[in-house]
């Protein structure tokens, strides 16, 4: 799950690690009072409003209506403050990491400008490779990670935890003194590492990023920046960081499947699919492009799918208005060809069916399943195998 | 004519009380496998299926021998259960449950390994080797006893592989889903490795799919270590990057764990790498040939 940035400084300040004093808005008047209240504690006219979506790039990013404006702007004054806020709120944000629709702007945070002596980064991420967590550090604050590892690899330093002993404070100091830093700057510095590392441990983060982390002129240590993601699997036991997801964020589709327990992922084709597994759901897209066809989306009804799950899934795929054809692909195991069978025939009497419809099945229960379809009068052809279900899908939407 | 679990593996269920558990094991029973224990906490003294059912696998363990666990347990406990199997000196548990928290595996992967366990998933099917012995939840009229060994990321299309060799007459030494997690107890590299040293396997049949590195650690130990013939598929030629598709560790992050980056590699390891997914069995038929 993603969270924004002003949340999750919100969480890391009360593992302490030190943030930029500010505050979220929703309206251009609250912004005005965060500002105003940030000015009168810091003796300050010198702000920053920032767009707050789930993507990355925001400075560099430009809105789609006012593509002089970036997601970052440096402003003087409460009133400066609420005129940007007022360009920003409602409007749609273009970054690298959205893709060409962009994100709409349902918030900004209203922060101090801080002096900036020296930009470095701090993360942590989980090491697949060794089943570890590693924190990671580099003197390149400010540029995206993935760059500075393609570019100049020895700029990142890495640590990994043990987890048969979990997070030691060694840790950090070896990263913060391998920075350059010295004197109290190493040592803030060392403890900012390891409250990050305290509170991803403790809230089953899979992602975390302090970029830029900062040095400020007067010798302070902050995370200007934040980035966190939390592990879905985990949030049973965070009820509170569960309750910060930002639905509007989210493809109402997606967002649907997720509430029935479905995994759905919205594409920009035209056939649908219905299948059972991550991987033979993947290889489904995979064999409907080589057939010729794009798929309209990726949708695994899981294992343990009842008959009212895989109606809702085929409520979801037919309300796409591209799918010009549905390819259902299943091959039982636990999930059984009958309780599929089933699940469609009543999709199809409660919402109709305008488009095409191939069916696959295989696996355990596939006679009985194969006799629900064929005695419930539904207009569907069967296929032999994958391949020719995907042939048989993309020659009938062509 | 296996590796890791044969005719004398001995079972133990836990959670056997559930509705999969027991669902389950009336299943692995028919398919041949001697399923010796159950396990459910306060439900010791009972039987499902005619096993008897124990509080504890430290109990179950002790007055069965069970030497091999297959978890059922929900999401929240499924790292508990690992601990409770590994510290009672089960040497095989396979971890069926989906969507255990990562930092659980993180934590609990290495303990269970250090006493000697051997781990199989999370989120995986399972576990089979034809003929003698089924530790999952796949359906196992697909398989046929033979000389070709299956590892895979995924469950259905693990099964769609596995059906393919067999219409082609090619049976299987033993089938593994290694799981659809970022952490899991086996990965590629091991299995390849076990396969490799295994008398009866005679070639490796090995489906991947986007995310992570795995697959590109496979192929640099199949270029360095092996001599038998090794096919491959990659699931997710089509997946969008950024995007979990339905796995938890299915996921092209920061341009990384691309489908082409792992064909060009496995390809590069000398892999007869499958386009489609409707070739799997024919790729590996193909890899066989080649070395006749």
């Amino acid at each position: 799950m993603k969270i924004h940035e002003y949340q999750a400084k919100e969480i890391l300040q009360t593992f302490g690690v030190a943030i930029p004093m500010g505050g979220a808005a929703v309206t251009a008047s609250e912004a005005e009072t965060v500002a105003r209240m940030v000015i009168a504690e810091t003796g300050h006219e010198t702000l920053v409003v920032k767009a707050q979506i789930h993507a990355g790039g925001r400075g560099k990013g430009r809105f789609a209506a006012d593509p002089e404006l970036g997601g970052v702007q440096v402003v003087q004054g409460a009133a400066a403050a609420r005129q940007m806020a007022e360009r920003m709120l409602g409007q749609v944000l273009v970054t690298h990491q959205t893709g060409p629709e962009g994100k709409q702007v349902g918030r900004v945070l209203i922060e101090q400008g801080i002096d900036i002596a020296t930009e470095l980064y701090v993360g942590m991420v989980l090491d697949r490779a060794q089943g570890r967590v590693a924190i990671m550090a580099s003197t390149e604050g400010g540029t995206e990670i993935e760059e500075v590892a393609a570019k100049t690899p020895e700029k990142i330093q890495r640590v990994i935890i043990d987890p048969r002993y979990g997070f030691t404070p060694y840790l950090a100091r070896q990263l913060a003194y391998g920075l350059g830093l010295t004197g109290p700057a190493a040592k803030a510095a060392s403890a900012l590492i390891a409250s990050l590392a305290r509170a991803y441990q403790e809230l089953d983060f899979s992602l975390a990023e302090i970029n830029p982390l900062v040095v400020t002129t007067a010798g302070d240590v902050l995370a200007l920046d934040a980035k966190v993601n939390l592990d879905s699997n985990a949030l049973f036991r965070h009820p509170d960081i569960a309750a910060l997801r930002d639905e509007t964020e989210e493809d109402p589709a997606e967002l649907e499947g997720k509430k029935r327990g479905l995994s759905f992922i919205k594409l920009d084709g035209s056939i649908g699919c219905m299948v059972n597994g991550a991987g033979l759901a993947m290889s489904t897209m995979d064999i409907i492009k080589q057939a010729g066809g794009e798929p309209a989306n990726f949708l695994d009804v899981g294992g343990g799918a009842k008959a009212d799950q895989v109606a809702a899934a085929f409520k979801i795929i037919t309300s796409d208005p591209n799918v010009k054809g549905i390819f259902i692909n299943i091959f039982g195991g636990i999930m059984q060809c009958d309780v599929i069978a089933e699940g469609v025939v009543t999709a199809f009497r409660e919402v109709g069916l305008g488009v095409p419809l191939v069916v696959r099945l295989e696996g355990t229960n596939v006679e009985e399943g194969r006799r629900i379809l064929a005695d419930s009068g539904l207009d569907l052809v069967a296929a032999a195998d994958m391949a020719d279900g995907a042939q048989k899908i993309v020659e009938l939407t062509q | 004519m296996s590796i890791w679990c044969d005719k004398n593996t001995r079972l133990l269920v836990q959670n056997i009380t559930g509705r999969t558990g027991r669902f389950h094991t009336a299943r692995m029973i028919a398919d041949g496998t001697k399923v010796v224990a159950g396990s459910a906490p306060g439900k010791g003294g009972q039987a499902v299926e005619g096993v008897p059912v124990w509080n504890t696998v430290a109990e179950a363990v002790a007055e069965t021998d069970a030497n091999a666990s297959i978890i059922f347990v929900p999401a929240p406990g499924g790292a508990d259960a690992l601990l409770e199997a590994a510290f009672a000196g089960v040497e095989l548990i396979v971890v069926i449950t989906e969507g255990v928290p990562t930092l659980d595996m993180v934590r609990a992967l290495p303990v269970a390994r250090d006493l000697g366990a051997r781990v199989i998933g999370p989120n995986c099917p399972g576990i089979v080797s034809p003929g003698q012995c089924k530790i999952g939840i796949m359906p196992y009229y697909i398989h046929k006893p033979g000389s070709v060994g299956v590892i895979s990321r995924s469950g259905t299309l693990t099964y769609e592989a596995v059906d393919q060799l067999t219409r082609l007459g090619l049976g299987q030494s033993t089938c593994i889903g290694i799981g659809g997690d970022p952490v899991i107890g086996s990965p590629f590299v091991e299995v390849l490795a076990a396969f490799e040293d295994d008398p009866d396997t005679s070639a490796v049949l090995m489906i991947g799919e986007i995310g992570g590195s795995a697959e590109e650690e496979a192929a640099a130990f199949v270029a360095d270590e092996m001599t038998k013939p090794v096919a491959a598929f990659i699931a997710g030629q089509t997946a969008p990057p950024g995007k979990r598709m339905g796995h938890a560790g299915a996921i092209i992050a920061g341009g990384k764990g691309t489908a082409a980056d792992k064909i060009t590699a496995l390809r590069e390891a000398g892999i007869v790498v499958a386009q489609s997914p409707a070739e799997m069995g024919v790729a590996m038929k193909q890899a066989i040939e080649q070395r006749k």
